[in-house]
C-alpha cells in the first residue's frame, strides 16, 4: 500500500556467496520433502538455494492492523523475490483462539512456511506443533511463542537494545533528571514486559540515578484508552517530566494528547512509533525524537528465514547463517532467535526520508 | 387494574401508565440521582487530586464525554421505542473512516462536506436497520447484532489495513478537536446542541410523544392509529445518523483512524442509557438522563487512573452500575405503582 | 411431539447444511479430509455446549448474554486456582460450582427482582468480564500439565472425533430428551408462549427460570474449563464475543427470539452450519472481513427468514382456511 523505504545493504555480495557455499554442506537434512503444496523443482534445495514455488503464509496478530499490514507487505516483497506463493490470513480481532483456527486451516492447506506473530505464547503451541508435524516450517516474528513450538523467532531488536535506546532518548530530553512514566500496550504483552523490566534495570545505572520511574500504565494498544491514560498520568503526576511509550499506538495517542494540551513542549515524550504517525508531532515540536525498527524489513526477513528453513538450507540451530535478499546475511543466535538489527532513531532532520 | 397482577407476577415489560405527573417526577428523581453520583465522583476525585478540575482536565472531561453523549442520545431515542441499536460502534467506525478517506481523496474538502458525508453514511446504515426491523418485523436486538458484524466487515474490507494519520487531515478540521468557545470545547457544543434538540423534540412534538407510546405498548399504539413501523424506522435512522455524526467527531478528536474505531463502544452506550434511567423495554426515560449516564461513565473512565485505581476495575464497575441502575428503576417503579394503587383504591372505595 | 416441533425452518437449515457440505467437498480442497472435521469439531464444542442451555433459555422467552463472560471469568479463576496449587481434578468441580453461583446471580436478578434478562445479562456481561480482568489481570496462566491439555483435544481411539465432542453429543441427547419428551420441556414451551397461562396452569415459572440461568452459567463454566485446556492458557479475555456466535447459532437453528418455538435438532444443525461455513470459507482463503460480513448476514437471515415465512404462511392460511397446518418435518 505505501512505499517501502530504501533498502539497506548490510553485507557485500561476496560474503553472501561464500556463506551460501558453506551452508550447502549442511543443507537439506530435514524431512520436509513431501509437503503437498511444495511445487519446487527438484534441482533446488540441495544446492543451497531457496526453492521456487514455496507457499508462504503470514498470520499477523490481527489483520487490518496497519503495523502488520506494513510488515506483511515486506514479507510479500520477499516472497515475490524468491518466486513463492504469498498469502496473508488472520483474524480480525487479536485473540489467540482465533489464530489457532487459522493455523489449523494452514495446516490443512499444507503451507510450507507459516510466519506468525503470536497473540499468546502458549495458546497457539498445540496448533503450531500440528502444523510442523504436517511439514510446515514455522517462523515467529514481532511476538514469540515458547521456543519449542517454532523453528525460528525473528526479533525486531534485542530487548536490551530497546531498553538502552529508550532510556537514553528520554534521559537526553529531560536533561537526565526528573520523574518519568511508561505508557505500555497490554499488561501481558510479552515483549513490552521484557522491555520494561530491562528499562528498569537500565535506570539503575549511575548516569540515570536522578531519573525516577513513577508508574507504568496500560493503554491496551487502543487509541482512545492510551489517550485517556496519558491524560490520567499528567493529572496524577503534576511534576512528570517525560513519558516513554514503547508501542506505536500508545506513542501516537500520547503525542496527540500532548500536542493539544498545555503540556506541549514541557513534558517530553519518546517511544516506538512509525514515522507517518509521528511526523506531525515531530514537526510541531511535541516530540523531539523516537525510534523504531522497520516493520517491512521484519516481515521481509521472516519470509527469507522461513524459506531458507523450508528449502533445507538451515535447520534453526544456533550459529547457522542465511542471507535475506537485500538485507544481507544473518546468523541464528541462541534459542533460534534472529535479530533484525538496532532500532532507527527518527527526528526532525531525518523523518522525511521514511514513509511507513 | 393491571397493576395488581403485575405485582404478583414479575414484570411483563410494560410499566404503569396513567399518572403522568408521578412518572415525570420519577424521571426527575432518577436524573437527580445520577447528577448527584456524578458530582460525588468528581468531588472525591478532586479532593484526592485537585488537578482533576484544572482547566485542561475540565476540557478533557468534556471532550471525553462528547462522543458517548451523542451516541447515547441516539440510543435513548431508539430504546424509548422498545428497540435497541447495537450496531452504533460499527457505524461510528465506518463514518470515521469515511471522513478520513474523504480528506485523503480531497485534501481541500470543506469541513461541512465531511460532516455531511459522515452523517449521510450513518443515516444510510440506520435506514438499513430500520427497514429490516419495520418491514420484516424482527427484533432490533438481533438485526443490529447482525449489522454490527456486517458494517464492521464492510469497514474492514474498505480499509484493508490502512491507517489514516493526523497529517492526512486538514488543519481546520483537526483544530475542531482542540478549539474551545467560552471554555467549552467545540466538539462538546455539538453534543449539547444534539441533546437539546432531541430533548425538545421528544417532549414537545406529538411524534416525539408517540415514541413513548410505542415503547409502552406497541400493540395499543398501533390500535390507536400511530404508524408504529414508520416511527421505529425513523428512530433507527436518526440513531444511525447520530452515530455517523459521532464518527466525524471521533475523526476530529483523535486524528489517527483505522477500521477498528469504536469497536465495542455499543456496550458503553447501552450502559449509559440504562444507567441514565431509560427503561430497556421502552416507554420511559429521557435523553437528558441518557446523556448524564454517558457523562458519568466517561468521567469514571477518566477518574479511575487519577485515583490510581487498577484500570482493570473499570469494566466491572460499568457492569455493577448497570445492575444497580436497573435494580433502582425497578424499586422506584414498584413504589410509584403501589402509591398509585393506593390512591385508586381510595378513590374506588 | 418431536415431529411436531420440527418446523419447516429446521428442515431448511439441515438441507442448507447438507448443501454446504456437498458443495464444499467438491469445491474446497481439503474439506473432505478427516483432519478438517477433527479441527471443525474442536471449534464446534464450546459453541454447541453453551447453545444447549441457551436454547432452553430462549425458548422460555429470556436470553443470557453473559455466557462468554462466565467462560472468561471461570478461565481466569481457574488460572488463579492452578497458580495457588489446587490440583486440576479439584478445580473442575470448583469451577462448576463457581459457574452455578454466577448463574444464580443472573437468576436472582431476573426472577427474584423481576428485571428483564436482556438488561441484567448485559450488566453481568460487563461485570463478569471486568472481574475476570480483576482476578487475573492481563496475565496468562499457561503451565497446565500436557496430559490434561493434550487429552482435551485427543481423539477417541480409532476416530478423529475428539472425546470432548462425544461428551457434548451425549449432553445434546440428554437436553433433547428433556426438552422434547418430558413435562419439563413442555413447561418451557408453555412459559415462552404465554407466561401467565403457564403460571395459572401450575408451572413455577420463576423457579424454573432461576434454575435455567444456573444451568446455563454452569455449562458456560464447563466450556471455560474446556477452552482453557484446549488452548492451554487461562486468560481473562478467553471467549470474548462468543455469546454472539452462540445466539446466532441458536437463532439460525430456528428458535424464536420471542420464545415458545424451536427444536434442539435445529439448533445443532444451526451450530454445525455456522461453523462449517466459516471453516470452509476460511479454507477457501476467504478473508476475515468477509467472514465477519457472512456471520452477520446469516444472523439477520435467521430471523428475517422464519419471520417472513411465518408472515407468508399466516397470510396464505387466511386466504385458504382449513388446509394443512404448519408444515411437518
Amino acid at each position: 500500500m505505501r512505499g517501502m523505504r530504501t533498502p539497506r545493504m548490510r553485507l557485500g555480495a561476496s560474503v553472501v556467496a561464500l556463506s551460501a557455499l558453506m551452508l550447502s554442506a549442511t543443507a537439506c537434512a530435514s524431512d520436509d520433502g513431501d509437503t503437498p503444496a511444495a511445487g519446487g523443482d527438484a534441482s533446488a534445495g540441495a544446492s543451497g538455494q531457496i526453492k521456487e514455488g514455496l507457499s508462504v503464509a503470514f498470520l499477523p496478530k490481527q489483520v487490518n492492523n496497519p503495523y502488520f499490514t506494513v510488515s506483511d507487505n515486506g514479507g510479500k516483497a520477499a516472497v515475490e523475490e524468491f518466486k513463492g506463493e504469498y498469502k496473508e490470513v488472520g483474524p480480525s480481532e487479536a485473540s489467540a483462539s482465533s489464530q489457532v483456527s487459522y493455523i489449523n486451516t494452514l495446516t490443512q492447506q499444507g503451507s510450507d512456511v507459516i510466519a506468525i506473530s503470536a497473540n499468546d505464547p502458549n495458546a497457539i503451541c498445540g496448533a503450531v506443533n500440528q502444523a510442523r508435524q504436517g511439514g510446515a516450517k514455522v517462523v515467529t516474528f514481532d511476538s514469540d511463542t515458547n521456543k519449542d513450538c517454532r523453528d525460528l523467532f525473528i526479533n525486531q531488536v534485542t530487548a536490551e537494545g530497546i531498553a538502552e535506546n529508550q532510556v537514553k532518548l528520554i534521559s537526553d530530553q529531560i536533561g537526565g533528571e526528573g520523574k518519568i512514566a511508561i505508557l505500555s500496550a497490554t499488561a501481558n504483552a510479552t515483549n513490552q514486559n521484557a522491555w520494561i523490566e530491562l528499562m528498569k534495570a537500565e535506570l539503575k545505572k549511575p548516569e540515570y540515578s536522578k531519573i525516577e520511574l513513577v508508574t507504568t500504565v496500560y493503554g491496551n494498544d487502543e487509541d482512545q484508552k492510551s489517550f485517556q491514560e496519558t491524560q490520567g498520568l499528567l493529572s496524577s503526576y503534576p511534576d512528570l517530566k517525560g513519558i516513554i511509550s514503547p508501542t506505536t499506538v500508545g506513542v501516537a495517542a500520547a503525542a496527540r494528547y500532548l500536542s493539544g494540551s498545555q503540556y506541549k513542549g514541557k513534558v517530553a515524550l519518546t517511544g516506538l512509533g512509525t514515522p507517518n504517525q509521528m511526523r506531525e508531532f515531530v514537526k510541531d515540536g511535541t516530540v523531539k525524537n523516537f525510534a523504531l525498527w522497520s516493520p517491512a524489513d521484519l516481515g521481509y526477513l521472516a519470509a527469507y528465514a522461513g524459506a531458507a528453513l523450508a528449502s533445507g538450507m538451515i535447520t534453526g540451530k544456533e550459529g547457522e547463517k542465511f542471507t535475506a535478499g537485500k538485507l544481507g546475511e544473518y546468523t541464528i543466535g541462541a534459542d533460534g532467535v534472529v535479530v533484525l538489527g538496532p532500532p532507527t532513531v527518527f527526528d526532525a532532520a531525518n523523518i522525511d526520508q521514511f514513509d511507513f | 387494574m393491571t397493576t395488581t397482577t403485575r405485582a404478583a407476577a414479575p414484570p411483563p415489560p410494560t410499566r404503569a401508565r396513567g399518572d403522568v405527573r408521578g412518572a415525570r417526577r420519577l424521571f426527575v428523581v432518577r436524573e437527580l440521582g445520577i447528577a448527584l453520583a456524578l458530582v460525588l465522583l468528581v468531588a472525591v476525585t478532586a479532593v484526592y487530586n485537585p488537578r482533576f478540575l484544572n482547566a485542561q482536565s475540565r476540557k478533557d472531561l468534556m471532550l471525553g464525554a462528547t462522543i458517548l453523549v451523542v451516541l447515547a442520545v441516539g440510543q435513548a431515542i431508539v430504546v424509548i421505542t422498545r428497540n435497541v441499536d447495537l450496531s452504533v460502534g460499527s457505524v461510528l467506525g465506518l463514518s470515521a473512516f469515511a471522513t478520513g478517506k474523504l480528506f485523503v481523496a480531497l485534501p481541500d474538502a470543506p469541513i461541512v462536506l465531511a460532516f455531511l458525508a459522515g452523517i449521510g453514511i450513518g443515516l444510510l446504515c440506520g435506514a438499513v436497520n430500520g427497514a429490516l426491523i419495520a418491514l420484516a418485523r424482527v427484533p432490533a436486538l438481533v438485526v443490529t447484532l447482525g449489522t454490527l458484524y456486517v458494517f464492521r466487515g464492510i469497514d474492514y474490507s474498505w480499509a484493508a489495513g490502512q491507517q489514516i494519520n493526523a497529517a492526512d487531515m486538514p488543519g481546520g478540521f483537526k483544530r475542531l478537536g482542540t478549539q474551545t468557545l467560552l471554555g467549552i470545547p467545540v466538539l462538546a457544543l455539538f453534543a449539547i446542541v444534539v441533546l437539546l434538540i432531541a430533548g425538545f423534540y421528544l417532549r414537545s412534538y406529538r411524534s416525539g410523544r408517540e415514541l413513548y407510546a410505542i415503547g409502552s405498548d406497541p400493540a395499543a399504539a398501533r390500535l390507536s392509529g400511530i404508524r408504529v413501523g414508520w416511527r421505529v424506522f425513523t428512530a433507527m435512522t436518526v440513531c444511525g445518523g447520530l452515530a455517523g455524526l459521532a464518527g466525524v467527531l471521533y475523526a476530529a478528536r483523535f486524528g489517527t483512524l483505522d477500521a477498528a474505531a469504536g469497536t465495542g463502544i455499543e456496550l458503553n452506550v447501552v450502559a449509559a442509557v440504562v444507567v441514565g434511567g431509560v427503561a430497556i423495554f421502552g416507554g420511559s426515560g429521557s435523553v437528558y438522563g441518557a446523556a448524564l449516564g454517558a457523562v458519568l461513565l466517561s468521567t469514571i473512565g477518566s477518574a479511575l487512573p487519577v485515583l490510581r485505581i487498577d484500570p482493570f476495575w473499570q469494566q466491572a464497575v460499568v457492569g455493577a452500575l448497570i445492575l444497580a441502575a436497573i435494580g433502582l428503576d425497578r424499586a422506584l417503579t414498584a413504589r410509584i405503582a403501589s402509591r398509585l394503587r393506593g390512591r385508586r383504591e381510595v378513590r374506588g372505595a | 411431539m418431536v415431529r411436531k416441533r420440527l418446523g419447516s425452518w429446521d428442515v431448511l437449515v439441515i438441507v442448507v447444511l447438507a448443501v454446504v457440505v456437498v458443495v464444499s467437498s467438491a469445491a474446497v480442497e481439503g474439506f473432505a479430509s478427516s483432519r478438517f472435521w477433527g479441527f471443525l469439531l474442536l471449534d464446534v464444542i464450546p459453541i454447541a455446549l453453551i447453545a444447549l442451555p441457551m436454547t432452553l433459555v430462549i425458548i422460555t422467552g429470556e436470553i443470557d448474554l453473559s455466557v462468554a463472560s462466565v467462560l472468561g471469568l471461570s478461565s481466569a479463576v481457574m488460572g488463579q486456582l492452578w497458580t495457588a496449587g489446587v490440583p486440576l481434578p479439584l478445580i473442575l468441580p470448583l469451577i462448576l460450582v463457581f459457574g452455578m453461583v454466577l448463574g444464580a446471580v443472573n437468576g436472582l436478578f431476573v426472577t427474584g427482582f423481576g428485571l428483564p434478562s436482556l438488561a441484567v445479562t448485559i450488566g453481568t456481561l460487563a461485570l463478569y468480564r471486568g472481574l475476570a480482568y480483576v482476578v487475573l489481570g492481563d496475565k496468562a496462566v499457561a503451565d497446565f500439565p500436557p496430559t490434561w491439555t493434550g487429552n482435551m483435544i485427543e481423539a477417541l481411539p480409532g476416530t478423529t472425533v475428539p472425546w470432548m465432542a462425544a461428551t457434548v453429543a451425549g449432553l445434546a441427547i440428554v437436553f433433547g430428551i428433556v426438552l422434547h419428551a418430558t413435562p419439563v420441556g413442555r413447561a418451557l414451551y408453555a412459559m415462552g408462549n404465554n407466561e401467565q397461562a403457564a403460571t395459572f396452569s401450575g408451572i413455577s415459572v420463576a423457579r424454573t427460570k432461576f434454575w435455567l440461568f444456573v444451568l446455563t452459567a454452569t455449562v458456560a463454566a464447563l466450556a471455560g474449563f474446556f477452552w482453557t485446556m484446549r488452548y492451554a492458557s487461562a486468560r481473562a479475555d478467553n471467549g470474548a464475543g462468543l455469546e454472539l456466535s452462540v445466539v446466532a447459532a441458536v437463532l439460525l437453528g430456528g428458535v424464536s427470539i420471542f420464545g415458545g418455538r424451536g427444536s434442539l435438532l435445529g439448533v445443532i444443525a444451526g451450530v454445525l452450519l455456522l461453523i462449517t461455513l466459516r471453516n470452509a470459507l476460511q479454507l477457501a482463503d476467504v478473508p476475515a472481513d468477509t467472514l465477519t460480513i457472512v456471520t452477520g448476514t446469516l444472523l439477520i437471515i435467521s430471523v428475517v427468514g422464519p419471520n417472513s415465512a411465518a408472515m407468508l404462511r399466516s397470510r396464505l392460511r387466511r386466504r385458504r382456511p382449513a388446509t394443512t397446518p404448519a408444515a411437518g418435518g
